[in-house]
């Protein structure tokens, strides 16, 4: 096989690749939305609502976890009605991820979170610092 | 102590940008005056060393200031407590940025001592500017520890308690965890920079790959064990019952392993045949820019959002480092591109460096994914404005295919004769594995393995592996009895002594087999289950039958200073494991809860709200895992603290005696429990992934250990190398 051939079929081949895992991915990917642009949700389509749980909202009834979701930095916040896994990390003030379509109540009533889907920041990742005890000198 | 650790830090950065400097002046003043060439390069070495050393004691200083919980310092304040157990506080200075980036420095100095120090005079044309690299580096990361994250900043006002160390993280295997992973990054950076100073030197042979194989391999072996220690600590300690997530940080350790994985495969065409020299210095690059990438995912914040990547301290500089890493590789391997090419090609599609061409291929193609699938939210966000994280069942689609024809090429690799196997070799070599795969086939069908289609593809490719495997070992083992006389089984055992690598690479084949089988059954025919119940309930999970007996309520306390602290409170649940009408085993999963320092949480709550970990109740087994987590109903318990809070927020002092009041909620909670959320998972086969990882780094520790006569062998390898460097092909011989 000569340079050229095996360049063209090189190349060919990373562009399918490229073109399969772009296609693949925006299909097999929601839109990650604040609370705050989750106004206008459509029913029965699947947002990733991401932003922080707001303190004192966090609810237990039964199987399912009742909890409110504001904006990163905002004040907008939304309900959320979840059941399945809850990782150890989550906690009031603590940013989320998690799969929501718009619930039984329409407009203004809680999402519903999918099973299973939620996610919170890995404890491992390191904070910039933000959350030091005290100030510093040097 | 706090002008120790700078003035530390601040000459070790000096001595790293001063040896760089030293190893690059002996590189271009060799050519013309070797013996002033010599001396510079003889005053890079010592900055060298004299950087481990530095570096060693800053560390030890951390460390002293973590074990005797010194809360002036704002990392220690930050990451540790005196009511954290010392073996936490030892390894709580990973858990902060400043420590990791202190620890990932220190070990790149000691291996690049270590080197310098085996290497001695040799390769005096390709170590100057391998030096330079490694103490660049090193001053590279030491600049972002002085100027921009130090670790040894003191605190104005001393806080009274430490945050402490994340419960999540007080787990054994979290304590090696990472120190395996930077281990594993700062190892493979030795042949990243030796490749770099190849191709700067011209002297694209294989020395460079002989001088760096083991710690390559050394690499692999650190980045494996963190790798599957982070697993083990997400299954049994996460509380969501999976071993791996696809999370950044997870991936950010397995691209550079997979990528290592390719280039430990291909440097062996080009020691026996010469070739794939572009192919190789590319991966070792690509892996050496991926060990940092990795550790840029972790700091950067870039993954979270884009946004936040402005807002990161490090994120810039490592930016910066990963471009002039990057674009120097690429730019390097254009720049020799004509003394990289190769003389000889592929004679044949079968041939047994066809098939490490292909599985290479694959690997990397497996790399590009994983790549593509950890940067997609990022890609997403700029392409739409909007991030957009992958569903986890888009990593399925491609790994699982991918990794699956990794494994069968893995059995059709080793079986492939060098430059060409005709037809009735092959059928010669593949009979054996393929009867394993018959049998293999057959005990699955029996255990009703076969029901899903990637479960028995994983059977084949795996029993195929195995089957290889197997008859490599015994073939060797016949061939030496034969000629020696030896009994079969002293045979076997001299003939791997005496072929570590290659009998460690087949352990390592063998291990991978067993643990891409297990990974098939455990996510394939995993069964789980979320059922709420009171005390009395009974429940059924796969074969199981469970009976909630009865509530746990209690604490522990540890000594700080002179007083006893709570350090936590412990809610779980006694459960009784039945199995066709037989009690087999009691269980006990319970939640912990740490004390927050946070006081507006209220008096007693502050005891159940700060962090809180699952212990999850494990009953492991050959056929299979059950998985038992909990959480007690949070109203419930919301109540009880709200009232008690209340009563206490009246009295004069309510936090005089918030521990004991929190103590008693244990002990109301044990008398009178709430409903409990259980959530049960059944697995097959997990327990196979850990026997499985365990067999692949025992592999890699047997190819790694140096033989009796290491020395006499790398003379006469060394002698190899020059002989297909000149002649361009392959010595005749093993």
């Amino acid at each position: 096989m000569s340079r050229t051939l095996r360049l063209t079929f090189a190349i060919s081949a990373a562009v399918v690749l490229a073109g399969v895992l772009l296609y693949t991915s925006f299909a097999g990917s929601a839109e990650a939305r604040q609370p705050s642009e989750l106004r206008e949700a459509k029913a029965g389509v699947d947002y990733r609502l991401t932003g922080v749980v707001v303190p004192g909202t966090v609810k237990r009834q039964g199987e399912k976890l009742l909890f409110h979701v504001r904006d990163r930095k905002g004040q907008a916040s939304v309900p959320v009605s979840y059941s399945g896994q809850v990782p150890d990390p989550f906690r009031e003030g603590r940013e989320v991820i998690v799969t929501v379509r718009q619930g039984p109540e329409g407009k203004g009533g809680a999402f519903t979170g999918k099973p299973d889907s939620l996610v919170t920041k890995c404890p491992s990742k390191f904070d910039d610092g933000s959350e030091s005890a005290a100030t510093k000198t040097s | 102590m706090a002008l120790l650790g700078h003035g530390l830090l601040a000459l070790a950065l000096a001595v790293a940008l001063y040896g760089a400097g030293a190893s690059i002046a002996a590189a271009r003043i060799a050519a013309t005056d070797g013996p002033r060439g010599a001396a510079w390069q003889r005053s890079g070495r010592r900055a060298a060393y004299a950087l481990a050393a530095l570096l060693t004691a800053s560390f030890l200083l951390l460390e002293v200031l973590f074990v005797r919980t010194d809360l002036r310092f704002e990392v220690v304040a930050d990451h540790s407590s005196a009511t954290t157990p010392l073996l936490y506080r030892i390894a709580a200075p990973w858990s902060s940025q400043e420590g990791s980036l202190l620890l990932w420095a220190w070990f790149l100095s000691l291996w690049t001592a270590l080197i310098l120090w085996r290497l001695g005079r040799r390769m005096s044309d390709v170590v100057p500017w391998a030096q330079a690299v490694l103490l660049a580096l090193a001053g590279a990361f030491l600049a972002m520890l002085t100027f921009l994250t130090p670790p040894f900043t003191t605190l104005d006002q001393v806080p009274i308690a430490g945050v402490g160390l994340s419960p999540l993280l007080q787990y054994p295997s979290m304590m090696i965890h990472p120190p395996m992973l930077y281990g594993g990054y700062t190892l493979f950076a030795v042949p990243f920079a030796f490749a770099v100073g190849a191709l700067i030197a011209g002297r694209v042979g294989a020395e460079w790959i002989q001088a760096t194989r083991r710690f390559a391999l050394g690499a692999w072996l650190l980045l494996g064990i963190g790798l599957v220690l982070g697993a083990r600590w997400s299954y049994a300690e996460l509380g969501w019952g999976g071993y791996w997530g696809w999370d950044a940080v997870e991936n950010a350790g397995l691209m550079p392993w997979v990528l290592g994985t390719a280039f430990l495969h291909s440097v062996m065409i080009q020691e026996k045949r010469g070739m794939l020299r572009t192919w190789n210095v590319s991966l070792i690059l690509g892996v050496g820019v991926l060990c940092v990438l990795g550790t840029f995912i972790v700091r950067s914040g870039v993954l979270s959002s884009i946004h936040a990547f402005g807002a990161s301290t490090l994120g810039i500089p490592f930016l910066l480092l990963l471009v002039v890493m990057a674009g120097g590789s690429i730019a390097l391997v254009t720049w020799r591109r004509d003394v990289l090419r190769s003389e000889h090609r592929i004679d044949s599609l079968l041939s047994r460096e066809a098939f490490f061409l292909a599985g290479n291929v694959v690997l990397v193609a497996l790399v590009v994914v994983i790549l593509w699938g950890t940067f997609f939210p990022l890609i997403g966000e700029l392409i739409t404005g909007q991030q957009r994280p992958l569903e986890t069942v888009w990593w399925g689609r491609f790994v699982g295919p991918l990794a699956l024809i990794v494994t069968l090429l893995m059995g059709l690799g080793p079986l492939a004769a060098w430059r060409r196997t005709t037809g009735a070799h092959a059928w010669r070599q593949v009979r054996g594995p393929l009867a394993v795969v018959v049998v293999a086939v057959v005990a699955a069908g029996i255990l009703g393995g076969l029901a899903r289609v990637d479960v028995a593809i994983a059977v084949v490719a795996g029993g195929f592996v195995l089957g290889a495997v197997g008859q490599e070992l015994q073939r060797g083992a016949r061939a030496r009895r034969g000629a020696s006389g030896e009994p079969l089984p002293l045979a076997l055992v001299r003939q791997v002594a005496r072929n570590r690598r290659r009998y460690g690479g087949y352990l390592v084949h063998a291990g991978i087999a067993v643990l891409v089988i297990a990974v098939a059954a455990s996510s394939g025919f995993k069964e789980q289950r979320r059922i709420h119940a009171e005390v009395g309930d009974r429940f059924s999970v796969g074969g199981y039958d469970l009976r909630y007996e009865k509530a746990i309520g209690d604490w522990e306390t540890s000594r700080d200073g002179g007083s006893e602290q709570l350090r936590k409170i412990i809610l779980g649940a006694r459960v009784g494991v039945y199995r066709d009408g037989r009690r087999i085993e009691t269980i006990e999963p319970t939640r912990e809860y740490y004390p927050s320092t946070d006081t507006s949480l209220g008096p007693v709550s502050r005891f159940f709200l700060g962090e809180a970990a699952t212990e999850v109740a494990l009953d492991t087994g050959a056929t299979r895992d059950l998985w038992v987590a909990m959480a007690p109903d949070g109203d419930a318990l919301a109540a009880v603290l709200t009232a008690i809070d209340k009563r206490l927020e009246k009295t004069e002092a309510p936090f005089a005696n918030s521990a004991q009041a929190a103590v008693n909620v244990a002990a109301f909670y044990r008398a009178r429990p709430s409903a409990i959320t259980f959530q049960v998972i059944v697995a097959p086969g997990v327990t196979w992934i850990w026997i499985g990882s365990l067999l692949a780094l025992l592999g890699g520790l047997l190819a790694i250990w140096p033989a009796a006569d290491a020395q006499t062998r790398r003379v006469r390898a060394g002698y190899r190398a020059r002989v297909v460097r000149d002649l361009g092909r392959a010595p005749a011989g093993d």
